[in-house]
C-alpha cells in the first residue's frame, strides 16, 4: 500500500496580503529565501515576519541580525509601531546579535565552523519557544567571513537544525540586480525550497515595489509580481490585485442619483454594489454629478465620503453651496468626509491603502472619486490599472456605491486610458460631451452602459444652471458627438428615413 | 607582567576542539612558561548564554581577556608559531 506523506502545511504570516498570493503563509517548518536589492524592504518583511507572529498569533520570534544592531533595529521599527523592546521583556521576541562588534577586530588562524552561531540560535529559539525566526541577511555573513564554501556547508547546517525544531525561517539576502541570478553568491537557491523575491524598480520614472513568489517546493502559491507598499505604522502592505475573485455581491436596490432626470435614463437610478464611471471632458460637469450624487445621499441620511484629487476643500465646498448644497452641515453632522490630497502626495499603492481605510473606518454608503485621471499622471499604465481593479473591487464588496469620475483629454469625443482599463469593470458609463451645434458649445449626455438594467440610450442635451443639472431633449439633428466628428442632418432628412423603417400601417 | 587570561570558545569536543586545546598548551607550557596564566575553556553547547553575551559567531574562538588590548583569533590555531604576536604577547626568552 501507498503511504502518502502529509501536505506541506502553511504557516499564516499575518503580513497583510502575503498570505493571500503565498496561498495560506509559508510552507511551515522550513526556511524561506527573500532576496532583493538594497533597499528592497527586506529586513522590514524580516520583522513583520516576527512581529505580526507576536500581535496576531502569539506566536514568539527570534531575530538574527548580521547587519544591523539590535539597538538600530529596536529604533527603526518603532516607525511600524512593532514594540520590540516590551516584546523582548515579555520573553516573545530574543535578538542573536552576530552584528559586526566595532571593538573585536577578529584574526582567522586555520579550520573554523560556525557551530557558536548554531548553539545561540538553538538557545534562543528554546528560551522564548519561539516558532518563527528571520536571519538578516546572508550577504552580511559572506562579508565577515570569506569563506563561502563554509558558509554554503554551515548554512545548510543550520536550516536543517531549524527544520528539526520545527521553526518557520525567513532568511533575506542580497541581490544585484532586480533580474537575474536569485542571490549574489550563487549558493543561496540551494539552501532553501522557497524562495520570495521584493523589488524595487524605477518604471517610468516612478518607483514601484513588487513582491513575486518565486517558487514554494511542493505546494501552491499565486504565479506573478504583485504590487506591495511600505507604510509608517504598519509595515508590508501587499496588494493582491490579480488574485481578486470575482465573487462580489450585486444587488437589486436602487439608490438614487440625486437627479431626477438621470435616474430616469438610467432605468430607476444606480444600482447599490455597484460603480459608476462619469466620464467626460473638462468642464462638462463630472464633479457636479459627483458632489449631487453625494448630497442627495447626505440627504437621505446615508453616510458619503468625497475623495478629491483635483479641488481643494475649499473649491469644493463653495461650488456645492453654490447649487444648494450645505457640505459643511453634512460635515459636521458626522455624515460627510471630504479628503482632498494632491494625487503625487503619495504612490498609488499608498494611495489605494489609505482610500481602503477611509472606507473602512468611515463605512460609507456612497463613495466618490473625483477624478480617477488625475492619478493615473502618477503612475505607470500597468500600476494604475493594477490600483482601478484593486480598488473596484474592494468597493462592490463594501456594500455601497461608487461614482469615478474620468476626464477626456480632448474636448471633443474621445475617451482616455482610464476608460479602456476601468470600462469592463465599471457597471455603469455614464458619457458626458461637448456638441458643437451651428457654432455653439452645448452638452451632451447619454447612459452608455447599465448593467442588469434597461436604460434610455439617446444623447441627451442637458444644461447646468444655479440649480444644477437639468437633462432635456435628445440631439435629432446631429450624429457623431462620441467620435467628436459631427454631422448635421436636416430635419427633413430625418423624416424620411423615419418613414423609411414605419411599418406598413394595412399590410401584413 | 600581570596575569594572562585566555578564554577558548569552543563547540563540543571535535578533532578542531582538540587541535586548539593542544596548541594553546603548548603554546603556554613552552613559550609561557613561569608566567601566571589562565585558561578557561567554555562550551558554547553547555553554556550559549556566554556564547551570546561575548557576539561569538564562529568555534574555535580564542580571545586574550588580560592583558589589554582584547584580541580575538577565529580558528583551530593551526600552529603555536606566530600565536603570541597574533595575541600581542611579547615573545618571552625560552626558560
Amino acid at each position: 500500500m501507498l503511504s502518502l506523506t502529509p501536505p506541506i502545511e502553511k504557516l499564516p504570516t499575518g503580513i497583510p496580503g502575503f498570505d493571500h498570493i503565498a496561498n495560506g503563509g509559508l510552507p511551515r517548518g522550513r526556511t524561506t529565501l527573500v532576496s532583493g536589492t538594497a533597499g528592497s524592504a527586506k529586513t522590514v518583511f524580516a520583522a513583520q515576519f516576527l512581529s505580526a507572529g507576536i500581535e496576531q498569533f502569539g506566536e514568539a520570534g527570534v531575530f538574527i541580525t548580521f547587519e544591523e544592531s539590535p539597538d538600530a533595529l529596536r529604533r527603526n521599527m518603532v516607525g511600524f509601531s512593532w514594540d520590540i523592546a516590551a516584546w523582548e521583556e515579555q520573553g516573545k521576541w530574543a535578538f542573536v546579535d552576530v552584528s559586526p562588534q566595532p571593538e573585536s577586530e577578529e584574526l582567522v588562524r586555520g579550520e573554523y565552523d560556525l557551530g557558536a552561531l548554531l548553539a545561540r540560535i538553538t538557545y534562543a529559539v528554546h528560551r522564548v519557544g519561539a516558532t518563527r525566526v528571520a536571519l538578516d541577511s546572508l550577504g552580511a555573513i559572506f562579508t565577515r567571513i570569506e569563506n563561502s564554501k563554509l558558509i554554503r556547508s554551515e548554512l545548510l547546517r543550520i536550516v536543517a537544525a531549524m527544520r528539526s525544531m520545527g521553526v518557520t525561517a525567513v532568511l533575506t539576502a542580497e541581490r544585484t540586480q532586480e533580474y537575474g541570478e536569485i542571490g549574489r553568491y550563487g549558493v543561496e537557491e540551494f539552501v532553501t525550497d522557497d524562495v520570495v523575491i521584493l523589488r524595487n524598480l524605477i518604471e517610468e520614472e516612478k518607483r514601484r515595489r513588487t513582491i513575486e513568489i518565486l517558487k514554494f517546493r511542493g505546494t501552491s502559491h499565486q504565479k506573478g509580481s504583485f504590487p506591495f507598499t511600505v507604510i509608517p505604522g504598519e509595515g508590508v502592505v501587499v496588494i493582491p490585485l490579480s488574485a481578486i475573485e470575482l465573487k462580489q455581491r450585486s444587488s437589486n436596490l436602487r439608490t438614487r442619483s440625486g437627479n431626477d432626470d438621470i435616474d430616469r435614463m438610467c432605468g430607476g437610478g444606480f444600482f447599490r454594489d455597484s460603480i459608476i464611471l462619469v466620464s467626460g471632458a473638462t468642464g462638462t460637469g463630472k464633479t457636479l454629478m459627483a458632489t449631487t450624487f453625494l448630497a442627495s445621499g447626505a440627504a437621505q441620511g446615508e453616510r458619503v465620503l468625497l475623495f478629491a484629487f483635483e479641488e481643494s476643500r475649499d473649491q469644493l465646498f463653495r461650488n456645492a453651496t453654490g447649487w444648494g448644497f450645505d457640505f459643511e452641515d453634512y460635515e459636521q453632522n458626522g455624515q460627510m468626509r471630504v479628503i482632498c490630497n494632491y494625487p503625487e502626495s503619495s504612490s498609488l499603492e499608498d494611495q489605494l491603502i489609505s482610500i481602503k481605510k477611509e472606507i473602512e473606518s468611515f463605512r460609507p454608503q456612497r463613495v466618490a472619486i473625483d477624478s480617477l485621471s488625475a492619478l493615473e499622471r502618477v503612475s505607470t499604465m500597468k500600476g494604475f490599472r493594477e490600483f482601478v481593479i484593486g480598488l473596484t473591487s474592494f468597493i462592490k464588496h463594501q456594500e455601497v456605491v461608487g461614482l469615478f469620475t474620468s476626464t477626456t483629454p480632448t474636448l471633443l469625443g474621445g475617451t482616455s486610458i482610464t476608460e479602456a482599463h476601468i470600462s469592463t469593470i465599471t457597471d455603469s458609463i455614464i458619457l458626458m460631451r461637448y456638441v458643437e451645434l451651428f457654432g455653439e458649445m452645448r452638452r451632451g449626455l447619454t447612459v452608455l452602459k447599465m448593467r442588469g438594467s434597461a436604460h434610455d440610450k439617446e444623447i441627451r442635451e442637458f444644461i447646468i444652471d444655479g440649480k444644477g443639472m437639468h437633462v432635456g431633449k435628445p440631439f435629432r439633428t446631429i450624429s457623431g458627438i462620441l467620435s467628436g466628428q459631427f454631422t448635421h442632418t436636416a430635419p427633413s432628412e430625418i423624416e424620411r428615413l423615419g418613414n423609411l423603417f414605419k411599418d406598413d400601417s394595412g399590410g401584413v | 607582567m600581570s596575569i594572562i587570561v585566555l578564554q577558548l570558545f569552543i563547540a563540543g569536543r571535535t578533532p578542531r576542539t582538540e587541535h586548539a586545546i593542544a596548541t594553546l598548551r603548548q603554546l603556554i607550557e613552552l613559550r609561557l612558561t613561569g608566567y601566571p596564566c589562565e585558561l578557561v575553556i567554555i562550551d558554547v553547547l553547555t553554556d550559549p548564554q556566554q556564547a551570546e553575551e561575548r557576539h561569538i559567531l564562529a568555534t574555535p574562538t580564542l580571545i586574550k581577556v588580560a592583558p589589554l588590548p582584547q584580541r580575538r583569533i577565529i580558528g583551530d590555531l593551526a600552529d603555536a608559531d606566530g600565536l603570541l604576536a597574533a595575541l600581542s604577547l611579547p615573545s618571552l626568552p625560552l626558560a
